[in-house]
């Protein structure tokens, strides 16, 4: 299909230290006028230091209806990027071509203004970003309820809480009616109902069939709305691909908690005379450390350990929490197999599987153990915060405990669970079917 | 090594969740976003890129509703939280007047063409009032709405464009004294007073020639904030407000001309009270005032380019 966005050998350079950081007035542009030539014939044509690249070589193109995310760290482009595109600067080298209107939203509240009232600024606000007056006079009513404050529109803006006020500026920021629609970080205001909210229309936004460039560094919005990621490292395109794989690479590189660490000199290992461990590490189903896992699939979590002291009953544990530090469980191996039977000398690997559809989205991470608990516990080996993974959730096929919910779910834990229903046709005959409900 | 693996067969193998029975979901139905795509870009941006015009005018045209919106804008925002709020536009060229007509009218002499001082001074006045705010309100615009230049796109022109023309209603305001003096001396109108309009256009014109310029030439050196105000009261001087034309001798007469508000303050006096208009300087001052549309067009035109780098 034809793109409705192509890029091409597009860069943008700027020079370190403020441009024109060296002639910053009259008189110093007049004497440097005065001497660079000069200076030019001692180090020849040698171009002006300091120079960087903050996008280089950028080629990509964005079929209609494709909702494209753009992630990377901090001062890898992004957001030049975005502005090159919605024309607000200029890029040094290369071009691009859009075949659609396009609305940017770079910023929310854009041009408000704290003197003015409500009102007035979702005029002014709209004119800036290219609505119709008209346009904007038939959606009035819309786009105050969508910000829920209309007790309020013809109060100035200063008086808002800065909820009020981002609620509002997204309001119409939403109602841009472009064929392409430019986004940077907007999802990162407002409180959770006002964030799901959002997330909600954008989701519909996507569903009409406009094209979407998104940034955002809140990995759950840009797997759940994205089909499609790039991801930008100093200015330079690095992967380009599913939204699933490119944010689960993006995260196993940037989420600082490792995946896998081991020991290889015993005597400094965790562990006493009995246990030590060797290695700790998140794998998934098919072997391979990871440290970005799928919520819909098995995870597993090894302990390799040598035992070498025999005769001890021994039993490997992790204990599992999330970003916030919320302890989520404490398993240990209650297996029949080793559970009252003393461990021979030898090197083990155990390992603890999480199951799908049971984590809800986000960071998490494991202390390793291993632990006698015959009679009283004894804490033999442990590992804290021995490693780290996140779990991330594709907006793709609907396959997980999500279902078809867009926006944010609250709770530490997602499982899928099981329900049963039980209809009654007739009020009357209410009474509890007895015979089992046959459960899926 | 030796690895004694501690679980059972069944757990390493874990079972698949596309086991667990679950809703189909419908794969939601996308209508068509448009019907076709356009064959040539509607936007299409090049590093390279050459503009032969500086001013794209049916990209202007576009944004139109923005330059009003802007002009409204800055006109209720200006007073906003003052006591007198646009009474403010009257007292400044009021009192301006009245320590001209103290000083020069009264106590110098200064001759006013057989007109009342106060009228002489206020009419000239009128003018370059507006036209000097309008100068220093749109040189300052492109720094203070930085905010809005970095976030969004949009024909900068706007900008300073909005600060003039919000400027012509402190003119309208401004203009009732002087219909009130015009009353009180009995100024007898005629069919000049057809002109005034055309004068206005005229500094109007003049101004954003100048306030874009300006406006560009600041964001770059902001020098221009420390030198505009003196520049503006030595022009003041120079141009015939508190003096009238005719006592300047003669070989300098070519001086004064070129300056292109003596024949609008000069004709906006013509249009109010009658006597006779200076076809040359009107001449240079339309000239010139065109000529530096053109320019500034230009130099706003290579500056807006990078101007969100700058800010």
């Amino acid at each position: 299909m034809k793109p409705i966005i192509r890029v091409e050998n597009l860069g943008k350079q700027y020079q370190m230290g403020g441009l024109l950081a060296s002639h910053g007035s009259f008189r110093e542009l007049v004497g440097a006028a005065l001497i660079e030539p000069f200076k030019r014939l001692r180090r020849g044509s040698r171009p002006p230091n300091e120079m960087l690249w903050a996008l280089k070589d950028i080629n990509f193109d964005v079929r209609p209806g494709e909702t494209l995310g753009l992630i990377g760290h901090n001062g890898a482009g992004k957001s030049t990027l975005l502005k090159i595109l919605s024309r607000v600067t200029e890029p040094t080298t290369g071009g691009f071509e859009l075949y659609g209107r396009v609305g940017s939203l770079l910023e929310v509240g854009t041009g408000f203004h704290p003197d003015l009232t409500g009102r007035e600024n979702v005029f002014l606000n709209g004119a800036i970003l290219g609505i119709k007056r008209i346009e904007l006079e038939r959606r009035f009513d819309e786009i105050v309820a969508f910000s829920e404050i209309e007790k309020f529109i013809d109060t100035p803006v200063k008086y808002y809480s800065s909820g009020m006020y981002l609620r509002l500026a997204f309001a119409v920021a939403v109602h841009l009616d472009t064929e392409i629609l430019i986004m940077d970080e907007v999802l990162a205001v407002g409180d959770v109902g006002f964030q799901q909210k959002c997330i909600e229309k954008m989701d519909e936004i996507r569903q009409q069939g406009r094209t979407i460039l998104f940034v955002s560094h809140a990995m759950s919005a840009v797997t759940r709305l994205c089909e499609r990621v790039i991801r930008l490292e100093r200015g330079r395109i690095v992967q380009d691909g599913s939204a699933q794989k490119v944010v689960n690479d993006y995260l196993g590189a940037s989420w600082n908690a490792t995946a896998e660490r081991e020991w290889t000199d015993l005597s400094e290992a965790p562990g006493d005379e009995v246990v030590r461990l060797r290695r700790v590490r998140v794998r998934d189903e098919g072997g391979q450390t990871t440290a970005a896992i799928d919520v819909r699939l098995y995870v597993g979590i090894d302990v390799e350990y040598e035992v070498l002291e025999p005769g001890h009953v021994l039993a490997p544990g992790i204990d599992l929490l999330n970003e916030e530090g919320v302890h989520l469980f404490s398993a240990y191996d209650a297996g029949e197999e080793w559970r009252r039977r003393p461990r021979p000398v030898g090197c083990y690997t155990s390992t603890m599987w999480i199951p799908g559809n049971c984590l809800a989205e986000g960071n998490f991470v494991a202390h390793a153990a291993v632990a006698s608990h015959v009679l009283e516990t004894v804490m033999h080996a442990y590992a804290r915060n021995a490693v780290g993974f996140q779990a991330s959730e594709s907006r793709e096929g609907g396959d997980s405990a999500r279902g078809d919910r867009t926006g944010t779910i609250s709770g530490i834990i997602r499982p899928w669970l099981n329900w049963t229903t039980q209809f009654y046709a007739d009020k009357e005959a209410s009474q509890p079917v007895p015979e089992e409900v046959a459960i899926t | 090594m030796k690895l004694i693996v501690s679980e059972s067969e069944e757990a390493t193998e874990p079972i698949s969740t596309a086991e667990v029975a679950r809703p189909v979901k419908a794969v939601p139905q996308r209508r068509p976003p448009f019907s076709a795509l356009p064959d040539t870009p509607l936007v299409k941006v090049e590093a390279s890129q050459k503009t032969r015009l500086p001013l794209d005018l049916r990209g202007l045209w576009a944004y139109r509703e923005l330059l009003y919106f802007l002009t409204w804008r800055d006109i209720k925002v200006r007073y906003k939280q003052t006591l007198i709020g646009a009474t403010w536009a009257i007292l400044q060229p009021l009192f301006t007047m009245l320590v001209f007509t103290i000083f020069f009218g009264i106590l110098i002499g200064v001759p006013s063409d057989g007109v009342p001082y106060p009228l002489f001074a206020y009419a000239g006045l009128l003018p370059w009032t507006f036209f000097a705010n309008a100068v220093t309100n749109s040189s300052n615009s492109l720094i203070v709405n930085s905010n809005l230049i970095s976030k969004v796109y949009f024909p900068r022109i706007m900008i300073p464009a909005a600060a003039v023309a919000a400027g012509l209603m402190d003119l309208v305001i401004a203009s009732v004294i002087l219909i009130g003096l015009a009353f009180y001396y009995r100024v007898t109108l005629t069919w000049g007073i057809l002109l005034l309009p055309f004068f206005v256009l005229l500094t109007t014109l003049l101004a954003l020639g100048l306030g874009i310029c300006v406006s560009a030439l600041n964001v770059k050196y902001r020098d221009v904030r420390h030198a505009l105000p003196f520049i503006l009261q030595s022009w003041m001087f120079m141009t015939p407000i508190i003096y009238p034309a005719s006592v300047v001798p003669a070989q300098f007469q070519w001086a004064l001309a070129l300056n292109p508000m003596t024949g609008i303050v000069e004709g906006f006096r013509a249009a109010l009270y009658g006597g006779s208009l200076n076809p040359t300087a009107i001449a240079i001052s339309v000239a010139l005032t065109f000529l530096l549309l053109v320019g500034s067009a230009y130099v706003f035109k290579r500056i807006e380019r990078v101007v969100v780098d700058f800010i």
